[in-house]
């Protein structure tokens, strides 16, 4: 175990903890360093530093540099890799009791999540868990927002007398910060000193990733949604054909995903799911549950369509139609073709139950 | 008789078929949940029937621990209805308003209390709070390996664990060695159902109740006074949005529906 300095923010620094899938750098990771780069800038400007642990990851350590961290400490060492909470944590507690950041900032990805309660319990500090947002007040006080819930209560949670602030942040609250042609100090740490004297019990085995298929939530333009209302995976296609043609991507609901309608996991948007940030979402049976509609807030422009017009999703979107979307979807496709200008061709069909 | 001592951390829960009654009263910013009823969390009837599965296969013994009012022990009595050997309740007002880590540290008091053990299983979230911290940092406090995001879990006779977790779009396959704890995702097993007889038998199950001087821990430590997290404002989120009603049949309303994707640059 090693020893938090109880002492609030010796050097007031603000870290942020990066994670690499597959030789790149997370997309939370940036985002997480985008919002602490803004937090640094508001506060009069603070020392932003980021770490990175993994086998060979110097380059990824200038890439952090250029996005605009002031200082990277690098644990570059095949212990690092693939990650381990065990080895990880171990690093991470020793580099922040040696350095004392005022504030950390995890991604709260599958690791992260797990990465980050390790780190805190090593430390006895205070953890914010899947934030949604965040912002630094008077004296370095850090605010972090969680839902609760199911996404129906918001809490602003504090950590007033320990340090450092520790917060997992949710991916998709915030944005990346610039790149730039800056240089910023690269701190090589010992490895085999960090972890002198800790008990390494996991074996991380294998890592298996698959690219998902079809267009990816983050960065759509245009995202087709659907929910419990489906009704099954023949009429889910329906959303798929209209995702094609609009060249957006499909989400879906945790109960359209629990039925097995939906291609997995990675589709789902909402409070345990992803956060989007399309043009237009196009929502289709589903009912309005807060769980989902945090992840959709900040989308531009919400149209929902569902045959009951008192449906609850109606009062948090823009466009109300009240319509089945086994014949809403395919007379929307034909009117996106023809707008197009393209040949109209016969979007499918699926039989309307009555 | 062989076999492990497994320990399922469970955790009575307001029922998530009623969030959306749960109101904040404006006066005292507190949160208003009359009325609904506790369940047992649902992620931890995936983490017991694990328990179960392994002791079938393993024999060993089961014991439930959980963290809750004393008011809540019927949902142990439900959870003892689905199997396991006794449970213990953690109960005192010295562990009110703990947060994850505090809450941490009177579970892994619980589990020291009915150690030794082999294994502590969890739910990887609680449905109302849902920090995924709590197994993590049981397992820091025994000082223990831990794992959360566990979807396959495999346990040989000699303590050996092979385990799958969740990571984006993709597992990891992770080893280690018992003692362990670890939190489980929804999709590692379906729980049974629970029977009349397994009813019948909770019935005869011991429920002992755990206070802060029996688990020897040291209040300064626990609840609201020893956590790190405090909270402050509470709010519900505000997502209304303008409404409009989208006049006309399917063909119509689709026109329209058209209009605002040209007009947002999306047709392409």
């Amino acid at each position: 175990m090693t020893g938090a300095s109880s002492t609030p923010g010796r050097k007031g620094a603000i870290w942020i903890v990066a994670e690499q899938i597959g030789g790149k750098l997370a997309a939370v990771s940036l985002e997480i360093l985008g919002q602490a780069l803004g937090m640094a800038r508001e506060a009069g400007g603070r020392e932003v530093a980021a770490v990175l642990l993994g086998k060979d990851a110097g380059g990824l350590a200038d890439e952090l540099a250029s996005f605009g961290a002031d200082k990277v400490f690098l644990a570059d060492d095949p212990r690092m890799e693939p990650y381990r909470n065990d080895a990880h944590g171990a690093v991470l507690a020793r580099l922040v009791a040696r350095e004392g950041p005022e504030i950390v900032l995890f991604g709260a990805s599958a690791c992260g999540e797990e990465l980050a309660p390790t780190v805190a319990a090593r430390l006895d500090t205070g953890l914010g868990a899947h934030c949604t947002n965040l912002d630094m007040e008077g004296g370095g006080l850090l605010m972090m927002g969680v839902l609760g819930f199911g996404g129906r209560v918001h809490t602003e949670m504090f950590c007033p007398a320990r340090r450092p602030q520790m917060a997992s942040v949710k991916p998709g609250m915030f944005q990346p910060p610039p790149r730039t042609d800056r240089r910023g100090t690269v701190v090589r740490e010992d490895v085999a000193a960090l972890l002198e004297g800790e008990k390494i019990r996991l074996r991380a085995v294998k890592v298996v990733r698959e690219a998902p298929e079809g267009v990816p939530l983050e960065g759509a333009d245009v995202v087709v949604a659907g929910g419990f209302g489906i009704g099954g995976k023949e009429p889910w296609a329906l959303l798929e054909e209209l995702a094609r043609e609009l060249s957006g991507a499909v989400g879906c609901t945790r109960p359209a995903l629990d039925e097995g309608w939906t291609s997995g996991e990675h589709t789902m948007i909402g409070t345990s799911g992803k956060t989007v940030r399309p043009k237009v979402y196009l929502g289709f049976g589903i009912s309005g549950s807060p769980h989902h509609t945090v992840g959709i807030k900040d989308a531009g422009v919400i149209v929902s369509v569902n045959s009951d017009a008192r449906a609850p999703v109606f009062e948090s979107s823009d466009y109300c139609v009240v319509s089945d979307f086994r014949k809403f979807v395919p007379a929307l496709i034909r009117e996106i073709r023809k707008a197009k200008g393209g040949s109209p061709g016969e979007p499918s069909t699926v039989p309307v139950s009555k | 008789m062989g076999g492990f001592h497994i320990v399922v951390l469970v955790k009575p829960v307001p029922d998530p078929a009623c969030y959306d009654r749960v109101e904040i009263d404006p006066a005292t910013g507190v949160l208003a949940r009359q009325g609904m009823p506790s369940v047992l969390n649902p992620s931890d009837r995936h983490a017991l029937e694990e328990a179960l599965a392994l002791q079938e296969r393993h024999g060993g013994r089961v014991t439930l621990v959980s963290m809750t009012p004393e008011s809540s022990a019927e949902t142990l009595r439900e959870a003892l209805a689905m199997g396991g050997d006794e449970a213990v309740v953690l109960s005192d007002r010295a562990f009110a308003g703990s947060d994850s880590l505090a809450t941490a540290r009177v579970l892994a008091a619980g589990v020291a209390k009915v150690s030794p053990f082999d294994l502590v299983l969890a739910g990887n979230e609680s449905a109302d709070g849902g920090t995924v911290h709590v197994p993590s940092q049981v397992g820091e406090l025994l000082g223990v390996a831990h794992l959360a995001n566990v979807i396959r879990l495999e346990v040989d006779a000699d303590g050996g664990v092979r385990t799958r977790t969740r990571i984006e779009n993709g597992y990891m396959e992770v080893e280690g060695a018992l003692p362990m704890v670890l939190g489980v995702r929804r999709e590692i097993n379906t729980p049974r159902y629970t029977s009349l007889m397994g009813v019948l038998a909770s019935l005869e199950k011991p429920i002992r109740v755990l206070g802060a001087e029996e688990l020897g821990v040291d209040r300064a430590r626990v609840g609201m006074e020893g956590s790190n997290m405090r909270p402050g404002k509470m709010s519900r989120p505000s997502f209304r949005r303008k409404g409009e009603r989208v006049k006309g049949g399917p063909e119509e309303a689709a026109a329209r529906i058209v209009g605002i994707l040209r007009a947002e640059g999306v047709l392409g």
